[in-house]
């Protein structure tokens, strides 16, 4: 099985069945996508295949149809995407460990409407479940990124 | 009766263990200094100042020994001893270090005295002293309590004045110039000249000086880093999937595992049949462990589904099996012979209950899962000399010590190597799940073994929240509350916690009546009563323990006795209470919610609610309104009072970060049982809040007081009781029994 992450491509002798979350995670040692709850409830494995964001653990490897990209192919500690910076900014972590999901949602967002409204952020972004309750900093740094992307 | 025989009667859990400890030990082993973990192992030319500070010629490494899970104790131990050492926290090495004695926590048993938090008595001040004394001799490294701020504020500092002074004295020694005319600056020594030597260039002197204790902490006008806002040292790691938890662990060698333990929490295994399992691609061993059977495989999912795959015949633990059952026995245990405390006790409450017309209701409130995102995960590896555990753990001691037990190795021969967590919300104050990993590792010894847990094998075997009932009578005269007698039943997080702890458990059970026996409030006729259900699923603390079900009866219930005097929520609370920081916060949200009544207009309402919890007097005002789609929670204004605030940021985040996870569980989230289990396993059934009904939140932080508190907790409990009293203003319905959406259905 041929799979590109992040730009690099690999062959992989996995199982047609295996979530792309553990064929990323545990045979690629991918770990910025996590496991939460494994039925797409939670947004923490979101990733995106040919830009748009998926739930990484209902996405059979068999099944991968693009380019996979990862939060660690977003953007790195040395060179944030903007969404990133816009999180660094608001400190929008907590634990931390929703956030890989909710910045690859967010920037799937913007990177399709780069003017949500308050209703479409919402919208887009209340499938990712945070039990921190960093909530309203997340909506304070899509605004802050999607005025970021805007001017470019 | 005295105070002092009161004290006694009560037998509270501190006075008797610090009595323990002075016969076993004495006195003089309290005193003697806790020697210093560091020394242990330092390379050549490494300094260990104190127990916080490594130096070296790699550079800084601050030891920051209160776990990060997600509440920012690792950024804040690393600013504080910063705010002394003169170093950058963001471009320092920080390690939690190895668990050890000199990283006890001196003020979380503070917590569990029968003391208000009001109380600065003779009395209050000297048991509150005394606890340090059994948390220094169990050498209780705890991350949990809302301590860590407390515990550290001063210690870390001083730490960090130590270390410095020190590496001064070698700067002194090597050029001949004075020690006081010497200065620091992010990360060096500077001489009067403005010449620099880096701290790593002086650690091999200063590490065969004696450290330099007579130091004196800076004063609040030459702070750098406290009160101001400051980046947390992990921001950038948790905003760009490079942040390592436990679960994301790899190590050469390493095996990757799961488990399936009996749902039915202390219930055994009859048998299981493995065949299909063992027959999977990928799967190495199939071990039996403790009331459950693992899988070890090449992958975490060919684990889980090799989990899935085996057939297993549970025997059925001692408790009742379902939520009907488990009701009707807390009902039951509301008797004289399970009276557990009655530490609240003002005026003549059984004879004004005679004379005024009562006013009687009964609460509820549902167990609850603490269900951190990251699920409960240990990478283990064993040999025959020594053990190495990595986990995100909230009580590295307590592991290091089970494992030592279950291995049969000495504690020193086991290494804890703590991870940050992905949430944990009092969850990781378990180690169940760490020892599970270490059964399976000493079945595969030499190679390490990481085992996660699936969502649902975690939602399963949480610990959880205790379901608690509380039957509250009281009175109201000439538009005022008049009395108030609440008696909560509960069973005891305490006492579950300190069995699987398997240490001696404690007199009566604070927490099962803490957040409402503790308010300050000037109710004359006023008695709060603890009884003590039988255990049944075993039990723990979830953010803001009693407090957290505490807070909505006692709040609500003044609430309706309010109402019932036609009295106004904010004026009358105001009138009632007795505490001058507590005035203060409750003026702070009725001047930020522009408070003019409960009523905003014919679809909008507010409800105020007040809790003093870990020593916060915490206000919050909630706003809603009526929409097609349902309630609606529009805005929250929150107003507490800590002291003093050390990080800005942090602060404001930890309080609307309780204010959601408080929303969140009383608007939608209860655990109910079948079976012995829970019938909510993954996030489908139990959602907390997401991101469509988060309200705006407005925190205001007040600094009048003169002890400093910790934060990660006490915005939690008024939430639930602010919330239901806005539903009572927009709707007059008065909901008794949470979750709330059993009764009102939310936008």
């Amino acid at each position: 099985m041929r799979l590109t992450v992040n730009g690099v491509a690999h062959e992989l002798d996995v199982e047609e069945d295996m979530p792309l979350l553990w064929v990323l995670r545990d045979e690629l040692g991918i770990t910025g996508p996590k496991y939460g709850c494994g039925i797409a409830q939670c947004g923490a494995c979101t990733v995106h295949v040919d830009g748009e964001a998926v739930r990484s653990c209902q996405v059979a490897a068999g099944d991968v149809w693009g380019a996979v990209t990862t939060i660690e192919g977003l953007g790195r500690p040395d060179a944030l995407h903007a969404v990133q910076a816009a999180w660094v900014e608001h400190q929008v972590a907590q634990c931390g460990y929703c956030q890989s999901g909710q910045i690859m949602q967010a920037a799937a967002l913007l990177a399709e409407n780069p003017s949500p409204s308050d209703a479409e952020i919402d919208e887009a972004m209340s499938g990712n479940l945070c039990r921190c309750g960093t909530y309203p900093r997340i909506r304070a740094a899509v605004k802050t990124a999607a005025a970021a992307l805007r001017e470019g | 009766m005295s105070r002092i025989g009161r004290m006694a009667r009560r037998g509270f859990l501190i006075g008797s263990a610090a009595i323990g400890g002075g016969v076993v030990f004495g006195y003089w082993r309290y005193r003697q200094p806790l020697p210093n973990p560091l020394l242990d192992g330092l390379a050549e030319g490494e300094a260990a100042l104190t127990p916080f500070v490594k130096i070296g010629a790699e550079g800084v490494t601050l030891i920051t020994p209160r776990a990060e899970m997600g509440q920012g104790a690792t950024s804040v131990q690393a600013y504080l001893l910063a705010e002394e050492l003169d170093v950058d926290p963001l471009k320092v090495r920080l390690d939690p270090g190895q668990p050890s004695p000199a990283y006890y926590n001196s003020a979380v048993l503070a917590e569990g005295l029968p003391f208000a938090a009001t109380d600065t008595g003779w009395l209050a001040e000297q048991a509150r002293a005394l606890t340090d004394v059994p948390a220094r001799l169990l050498g209780m490294q705890i991350t949990g309590g809302s301590s860590t701020v407390p515990d550290m504020f001063d210690r870390l500092r001083h730490a960090g004045a130590v270390a410095r002074e020190t590496l001064k004295e070698a700067a002194a020694q090597e050029t001949g110039i004075a020690r006081d005319r010497l200065g620091t600056d992010d990360g060096a020594v500077v001489l009067p000249d403005g010449k620099r030597l880096p701290y790593t260039a002086l650690a091999p002197r200063a590490a065969t000086l004696e450290p330099v204790t007579e130091v004196s902490l800076r004063p609040e006008s030459a702070w750098r880093y406290i009160g101001k806002r400051v980046q947390r040292t992990d921001i950038v790691a948790k905003s760009t999937g490079t942040e390592r938890y436990g679960i994301d662990l790899a190590l050469d060698g390493m095996l990757f595992a799961s488990v399936r333990a009996n749902p039915g929490l202390g219930g055994g295994v009859n048998g299981y049949d493995a065949s299909a399992a063992e027959a999977m691609r990928g799967v190495q061993k199939v071990v039996p462990i403790t009331s459950g059977v693992g899988v070890i495989a090449d992958n975490t999912w060919r684990a889980f589904q090799a989990v899935n795959a085996i057939e297993i015949d549970w025997a059925a633990p001692a408790y009742p099996a379902s939520s009907g059952e488990m009701r009707e026995a807390l009902k039951a245990a509301m008797t004289a012979g399970n009276r557990d405390s009655r530490f609240k006790d003002e005026g003549d409450v059984e004879n004004a209950l005679f004379e005024g017309e009562a006013i009687e209701a009964e609460y509820r409130v549902p167990y609850l899962a603490h269900a951190p995102l990251e699920p409960m995960n240990a990478t283990v590896l064993v040999t025959d000399t020594r053990a190495d555990i990595w986990t995100g753990t909230q009580i590295p001691r307590f592991v290091q010590k089970h494992a030592a037990r279950l291995t049969g190795l000495g504690e020193k021969q086991v290494h804890v190597h703590v991870l940050p967590m992905g949430g944990s919300f009092g969850r990781r104050l378990e180690d169940v799940h760490v020892m599970q990993a270490v059964e399976l590792a000493m079945a595969v010894k030499g190679r390490p073994v990481k085992m996660t847990w699936t969502r649902e094998e975690d939602m399963t075997h949480d610990f959880p929240r205790p379901a608690q009932i509380a039957r509250a009578r009281g009175t109201v005269r000439n538009g005022k509350v008049e009395a108030l007698d609440l008696s909560v039943v509960s069973q005891s997080v305490t006492a579950s916690w300190m069995g699987r702890m398997m240490v001696a458990p404690p007199g009566p059970d604070i927490t099962i009546v803490a957040g409402a026996w503790d308010q300050p409030f000037a109710i004359p006729h006023y008695r709060v009563t603890g009884y003590r259900a039988p255990e049944m699923v075993p039990v723990s603390s979830w953010r803001s323990v009693g407090a957290s079900g505490n807070g909505f009866f006692h709040d609500c219930f003044l609430d309706e006795l309010i109402h019932a005097a036609g009295a106004d929520p904010l004026a009358e609370r105001l009138r009632l209470c007795s505490d001058p920081l507590s005035r203060k916060v409750l003026e702070a949200v009725a001047e930020m919610s522009g408070w003019s009544g409960p009523r905003i207009s014919e679809t909008r309402a507010r409800g105020v609610a007040f809790c003093l919890s870990f020593g916060v007097p915490m206000a919050e005002v909630v706003e809603v309104s009526r929409t097609p789609g349902g309630i609606r929670v529009d805005k929250v204004y929150a107003a507490c009072e800590l002291g003093r605030i050390v990080d800005p940021d942090n602060f404001e985040a930890q309080v609307s970060g309780g204010i959601i996870f408080g929303l969140g569980h009383a608007m939608n989230c209860e655990l109910t049982y079948a079976g012995h289990a829970p019938e909510q396993v993954n996030f489908d059934s139990y959602q907390g809040m997401r991101l469509s009904q988060a309200p705006e939140i407005e925190v205001r932080g007040l600094e009048n007081g003169e002890r400093i508190r910790g934060i990660g907790e006490p915005g939690v409990p008024p939430a639930a009781p602010a919330l239901a009293n806005a539903i009572f203003a927009l709707t007059g319905q008065r909901i008794r029994e949470l979750p709330l959406n059993r009764h009102v259905s939310f936008a």
